[in-house]
């Protein structure tokens, strides 16, 4: 288990002062002159050393993602965005850093935002995250009052603004490009890559898109070294991660742990076991409602990081662990994301606008068992014909959910249909 | 962003307040200049608080006027987003999640308390006092303190129970104080004391 001393989020649970004062006794914002005096290309060097990948979900190489950005500028200025439009279902690790340690993530901009030759960041927050939101904005503030940010910021000489905007309630603006679109006062509608944003982002200015955790995890990484950081958890499955513990567990929380802890353990040590015990367990979705469910033998033994769980079939997403036991409807548990897919779904690419739809109504069915088996096949070849056809991953996204609950709880989706029929159908008449 | 040959907005005699614009101005000073579109979302917010919690065309065509957009720009912002409502609404908007870690919680136990104790009804309906309106809604990112329930576009209330549930719409409708957060008496999401394992300092335990 990951010792107190090796955690990066130390005021996770709010039980102290989030404020400025309560920040630097946590050690935030401590030399922070003296992490930028390393300079540009040494920053982005140790980031790339420590294998740090982005917390968001897609686990891209963060140092790597840095040096996409442009040596010299041209003329156009650099962007650092900051996405906290956390909308995963199960994912609620970034609501914590927002509201419990601010000055985390702030300090993590200006690090990064220096790194990339950023003079700005803008911070997308989700819109109903209300209370993180003031705490953030309060956050700056003081900040910019103790001369942390600014024309100077921190003695650096190196002039750096942090803007926030709010969000207004759509999922799809955690994707990328959707949220520069969203930036720049457009609908969300994710943009054709290429060109990535590190060349045409916001404004059409060079711009490096990280999650809240990625940026926030930044400055204590040049702290304590890169050595540090990669000694915990496996190779390029490094560092700290904050798990989220939802479902039917019997103490649901947020934890710092290593990567590469074993699933079984997380939920025992910290969420207090499954409801009544592990093996009342049905199904665990490891990363958020984007990833397939995987059963319980695989449970048993799975690590929590992002190979271990890619080898399985799913995913480490956002590290939302939504555990389902054994009373649980999974049919119905999987049918609710593809409600939320439905939901969220632009408009913009005819095969997820229509595809979420029709998939949504098909497991709707499916679990009543109003349907034929061939359905079965016939909903899994229309999740392959989403995924991968569109502009952004949230069609892969709708179709992985249901491709997992068809591999894995095929037998299950059969035994309703025959239920249902058996129901319908009067008892062939004796003659 | 240039309007060129697009119809004027129309606004319908609604206008900011002083002091929302002077917010707005400050929302505005926040982009790069000729980029003002940027703030159109929070300009949303600000018309519609001041317009009572919805918006209407005239409030939407005013923000189109003040950022210099196209009024069709922002009738497709307005419409994008669900946080923007187009109907008045009850004076205490309940946004019930409901997706599947809440759902695995009992969110449909919250939804059935909250529609009976509000008088609602049904789902989108506003109760005849005019007081409340229930919605479900897609995961709000709680999902560490299911089920839960969002009040307007501000406070969460989390770690529901259909009793507990039921008393923040009684204090709701009584106008007496409520305590937004954890309704059963979590910091945030943290584990119980009994089942505490990292940062026990923090917690007074180490």
């Amino acid at each position: 288990m990951l010792k107190d001393q090796d955690r990066i989020f130390l005021n996770l649970y709010g039980e102290r002062d989030w404020g400025l004062k309560g920040a630097r006794a946590r050690g935030i914002w401590d030399g922070t002159k003296d992490l930028l005096a390393l300079g540009r290309e040494t920053i982005v060097e140790i980031v790339k050393e420590s294998e740090l990948r982005g917390r968001g979900g897609a686990g891209f190489p963060t140092g790597l993602k840095w040096s996409f950005m442009p040596k010299d500028s041209d003329g156009r200025p650099h962007y650092l965005a900051v996405n906290a439009d956390e909308s995963e279902p199960g994912s609620c690790k970034d609501r914590e850093i927002l509201r419990n340690d601010p000055h985390i993530l702030l300090e993590g901009c200006l690090v990064a935002g220096f790194a990339m030759g950023a003079h700005a960041a803008y911070i997308y927050i989700r819109g109903e995250y209300w209370e993180p939101l003031q705490r953030l904005e309060a956050a700056i503030a003081e900040a910019y009052e103790a001369g942390l940010l600014g024309k100077d910021a921190c003695g650096s000489g190196w002039a750096f603004d942090v803007y926030v905007t709010r969000g207004a309630g759509a999922y799809i603006c955690g994707e990328e490009t959707a949220m520069l679109e969203s930036l720049e006062g457009k609908k969300g509608q994710p943009r054709l890559k290429p060109p990535f944003p590190a060349q045409v982002g916001l404004y059409g200015c060079p711009t490096t898109v990280n999650n809240v955790e990625t940026i926030a995890v930044a400055p204590t990484i040049l702290r304590r070294g890169a050595a540090w950081f990669k000694g915990i958890g496996r190779p390029k499955n490094t560092g700290t991660k904050i798990f989220s513990l939802s479902g039917h567990v019997n103490t649901p929380c947020n934890v710092e742990e290593e990567m590469g802890i074993p699933l079984k353990d997380l939920i025992e040590k910290h969420g207090g076991g499954v409801r009544g015990g592990w093996d009342n367990l049905l199904a665990v979705v490891p990363g958020g409602s984007s990833v397939p469910c995987i059963p319980k033998p695989i449970c048993d033994e799975v690590l929590m990081d992002f190979d271990s769980l890619r080898e399985v079939k799913s995913g480490l997403g956002t590290a939302a662990v939504i555990v389902m036991d054994k009373s649980t409807d999974i049919v119905e548990a999987i049918t609710r994301f593809s409600h939320f897919y439905m939901h969220e779904s632009c408009g913009q690419c005819t095969p997820c606008r229509e595809g979420t739809g029709w998939m949504y109504r098909v497991m709707k069915r499916m679990m009543k068992g109003q349907a034929e088996v061939e359905e079965i096949d016939m909903l899994l070849d229309v999740t392959y014909q989403v995924e991968g056809h569109t502009i952004c991953a949230l069609g892969d996204a709708a179709a992985w959910p249901i491709q997992g609950l068809v591999r894995h709880f095929r037998p299950e989706l059969e035994r309703r249909i025959k239920d249902y029929k058996a129901k319908r159908q009067p008892a062939v008449a004796a003659e | 962003m240039r309007v060129t040959s697009y119809r004027d907005p129309e606004t319908g005699g609604f206008a900011f307040s002083e002091e929302a614009k002077a917010k707005a101005d400050a929302y505005v000073a926040r982009y790069p200049e000729g980029r003002q579109a940027s703030a159109v979302l929070w300009l949303l917010y600000l018309a519609q608080e001041q317009n009572g919690g919805w918006l209407d065309d005239a409030a939407i065509e005013y923000v189109a006027r003040y950022l210099q957009m196209a009024p069709i720009r922002v009738h497709e912002v307005a419409s994008f987003f669900t946080m923007f409502n187009h109907q008045p609404l009850g004076r205490h908007h309940i946004q019930v999640c409901r997706t599947t870690s809440c759902w695995l919680r009992g969110s449909d136990e919250i939804v059935a308390a909250c529609l009976e104790e509000t008088g609602c009804g049904r789902l989108g309906a506003t109760s005849d006092d005019g007081l409340f309106t229930v919605s479900e809604v897609e995961c709000l990112g709680a999902c560490a303190n299911a089920p839960m329930f969002q009040v307007g576009d501000r406070d969460y209330f989390e770690d529901l129970t259909p009793d507990t549930a039921r008393a923040v719409v009684r204090a709701l409708r009584d106008g007496k104080p409520v305590q937004p957060g954890s309704q059963s008496g979590r910091t945030s999401s943290e584990p119980p004391a009994d089942n505490r394992r990292t940062l026990l300092a923090e917690a007074g335990q180490g």
